[in-house]
């Protein structure tokens, strides 16, 4: 279908090529690093007794870069190209969006130079410090002035449901970074947060929480709900259930983060309320999940042949399997034996490797030949052999850390009859170990299928030199 | 936490849950209106992405609802609102209360039997050994080891030599009131570099006699016999260690003695008898008895 266009205007694709690459190019290098620090864990020497390679300064460098270097571009990526093509104009400010690319490159550098370097805020997923919170402040309001002031210059009225959860997390971040890195600078790099105490702890877990819920959870969302209607070619099952899933997120999303802190010296009323909105939370967070699976649901049988939406399908399954796991770990009987164990980094990793990544892949696959002007990727067989190495390195990696950190909180917990803890610490660890091993096959499973898409895209992109593509007439 | 963000917590909380009920009405509401079906269904971005208007599955609609109203009934019965207490009247320092004090009537009588019977006596009872090797095994391997053989810094408990005095009572003294073991720096005392080579050389020699040819010989006679005596024998009223054995505290190569004299050491042993109470300190004091092995001596000696 050839539809007229837009006189004398083309999408900005350049921009989005280069997030796209450099998607890639971040995830291979983050899940590298998680793969260095999955073996530490094993072989402790692997740190060579050079502090640059240790697992305290290396393991913020991984979270860092799967989550802002490889999630944060995917992101920048497809809210760039879905703005465009579902509000029909050319991206807005073209150089700022440029900015944005190069200001978000320099903030990855200079964490990977910084991080290991030791220099940081030890706040979780935030340990950046001052002058590169600076710049990332500055990019991401960029970031904001180019998408919302695309959608103002939109020619179809309706603004398309991806833009929501897009606009949402672009919005909800900004304002999560700023607040929770107030700090007073001391030096050029050291600056103590301007929070104290309990304060502290809450204000970087209300940031921690909702870098999942928006970063993590409505940015992808943003993302499913362009590409799996459009891969699957079939229109979104239900506006009306986007609308009710989508306000009672960033609702209720808002308020869960105190259950990070269950049994500390938070105020019981916070924790009660952490808990309570994480369970609130489960229906809004399926809203998605049945939205997207629904939207499948009559291509079924494309799901034989086209490996791409099965990538998708799996993620929306991940992402339904961690938002019933996550408020069920809130509960604060459940957390009382999960909390501070592996079973933890499980959770976080079916949601970050299972829904975020598999997601992103997924979208990628099905993008990458559009920014290049092709009309597939170079390989199907290599899409489908990268599925399979995702799904089973997931699955293996969530399954060791269930085993691995319910036996570690049943451990902790089990006394004898005189009142003594059964197990020393030392015997936890010890139980732990083969799973550690099992861990690390996971993940070396999942980033040899990296290793794929990498030739995959290289064999795609490189003889190409892509072309505008013009802006057709909205419908 | 000042009363403006008492009031936006609790407004927010209630609001938040409020809004949700109202959404929930508000969208199965629309349920017959086909025209707004339509209307919605008649979008079409990027050529041929659209959106049908499917009602709100009833079983996600029913979990909705259940949880709110779950969450509503929570807060009543729980703390919430940052200034409620719950009709329940619970929180987590009472119930922490609640748990010790149910711990401790239960254990309590046995732990005191234990902490009434002399160490000697103790050491021989197998039962309450098991209970002092699980003590152990959570309070002093993370220092001493989890086979008891120490590390740097941290005495080996296995063997028979006692820096702080290895009678019950020294030991239950050690536990329950900690240590700490002060060797100076003596860097400069030594007269430089030279004058600490040659007392490295000398204090790694005592165990097969004093040289007393060695230039060190006079200083230790001046600068070291204080504590560890003539003889390099130790002081356990001090906690310095004897220097004419083959056992080394920090360690016996010509570096780490080294920066024994220059930059002294600070060896500390926590006390324990907050966190433990004296009937455990009597069960592990036991324990470490029996580890060095005097008991079988003891028992031979009757």
């Amino acid at each position: 279908m050839q539809s007229a266009t837009v006189a004398n205007e083309s999408y900005n694709d350049t921009v989005v090529r280069q997030f796209t690459i450099m998607t890639i190019a971040w995830g291979v290098v983050g899940m590298f690093v998680g793969l260095y620090i999955a073996a530490q864990l094993i072989w402790p020497g692997l740190s060579f007794d050079l502090p640059y390679l240790t697992y305290s300064r290396l393991r913020p460098l991984h979270t860092n870069a799967v989550i802002f270097a490889f999630g944060g571009c995917a992101l920048f990526a497809t809210a760039y190209y879905v703005v465009q093509r579902t509000s029909h104009v050319r991206l807005a400010f073209g150089k700022l969006a440029a900015f944005t690319f190069w200001g978000w490159q320099a903030v990855i550098v200079l964490a990977a130079v910084t991080l290991p370097l030791g220099i940081t805020q030890s706040k979780e997923y935030a340990e950046l410090e001052w002058p590169i919170d600076l710049l990332i402040a500055v990019v991401w309001v960029a970031f904001a002035v180019v998408f919302l002031g695309t959608i103002a210059r939109r020619r179809i009225r309706h603004i398309y449901v991806a833009n929501w959860f897009y606009a949402a997390f672009i919005i909800t971040v900004a304002v999560l970074h700023i607040f929770n890195n107030l700090a007073i600078p001391v030096t050029l790099w050291k600056s103590y947060p301007i929070y104290t105490g309990v304060v502290d702890a809450m204000m970087q877990w209300w940031y921690g929480h909702n870098a999942v819920g928006f970063f993590l959870t409505a940015g992808f969302l943003g993302m499913m709900y362009y590409f799996v209607p459009k891969q699957a070619g079939r229109p979104v099952y239900s506006y009306r259930l986007s609308v009710v899933h989508f306000w009672a997120l960033i609702a209720i999303y808002m308020w869960a983060g105190p259950h990070h802190l269950h049994y500390t010296s938070l105020p019981d009323w916070a924790q009660s309320l952490g808990m309570v909105f994480s369970l609130i939370l489960l229906a809004p967070s399926w809203g998605g999940m049945i939205n997207g699976i629904m939207t499948l649901s009559g291509a079924w049988h494309k799901l034989r042949t086209d490996p791409i939406l099965k990538f998708m399908i799996v993620a929306l399954s991940f992402y339904g399997m961690s938002t019933f796991e996550g408020p069920m770990m809130s509960i604060k009987t459940v957390n009382a034996l999960s909390h501070y164990t592996d079973w933890t980094i499980g959770h976080v990793h079916s949601g970050a490797l299972g829904w975020v990544a598999m997601m992103t892949i997924g979208s990628l696959y099905c993008l990458i030949p559009r920014l290049f002007n092709k009309d597939a990727m170079y390989s199907t067989k290599l899409i489908d052999v990268h599925f399979w190495t995702s799904t089973i390195g997931v699955v293996l990696y969530a399954v060791s850390m269930w085993i691995s950190g319910i036996t570690q909180g049943l451990m902790w917990r089990a006394f004898n009859d005189d009142g003594t803890l059964t197990y020393s610490f030392i015997e936890t660890v010890k139980f732990t170990y083969p799973y550690y091993g099992l861990r690390l096959l996971g993940g070396l499973v999942f980033f040899s299928g990296m290793l794929v898409m990498v030739w995959n895209v290289w064999k795609t992109v490189a003889d190409v030199r892509p072309e505008p593509v013009a802006v057709p007439q909205p419908a | 936490m000042s009363s403006a963000w008492n009031w936006f917590v609790a407004i927010g909380t209630i609001a938040s849950m409020l809004a949700c009920f109202w959404l929930i009405v508000w969208t199965n509401r629309q349920r017959a209106s086909d025209e707004e079906i339509a209307e919605a269904e008649g979008h079409v971005w990027d050529e041929d992405v659209r959106e049908l208007n499917n009602p709100l599955p009833m079983w996600w609609l029913w979990l909705f609802v259940l949880t709110l109203v779950w969450g509503g009934l929570y807060f009543l019965l729980y703390p919430s609102l940052t200034v409620y207490d719950g009709a329940l009247g619970w929180s987590q320092e009472e119930q922490y209360r609640e748990q010790v004090a149910a711990a401790e009537e239960r254990y309590g009588p046995l732990f005191a039997r234990y902490g009434s019977t002399p160490v000697v006596e103790l050491a021989a009872n197998d039962e309450a050994m098991q209970t002092g090797a699980s003590l152990y095994a959570n309070y002093c391997s993370q220092c001493h080891g989890a086979n008891a053989l120490g590390a740097p810094g941290f005495p080996n408990l296995t063997d028979d030599v006692w820096n702080w005095g290895g009678t019950p009572e020294a030991i239950e003294h050690t536990l329950v009131n900690g240590r700490s073991g002060i060797m100076p720096a003596l860097g400069a005392a030594l007269g430089g570099d030279e004058g600490v080579a040659q007392m490295v050389e000398y204090v790694r020699g005592m165990a097969d006699g004093q040289d007393t040819d060695s230039p060190a010989h006079a200083r230790y006679m001046t600068l070291c016999i204080a504590c560890h005596g003539p003889t390099g024998g130790g002081m356990a009223m001090l906690g310095a260690p004897a220097l004419n054995d083959d056992v080394w505290l920090y360690g016996s190569s010509p570096e780490a003695v080294r920066k024994s004299l220059v930059e002294g050491r600070n060896g500390v042993m926590p006390a324990h008898l907050d966190l433990l109470g004296r009937d455990r300190i009597r069960i592990l004091a036991a324990w470490v008895y029996r580890l060095s092995g005097r008991q079988d001596d003891d028992a031979r000696a009757d």
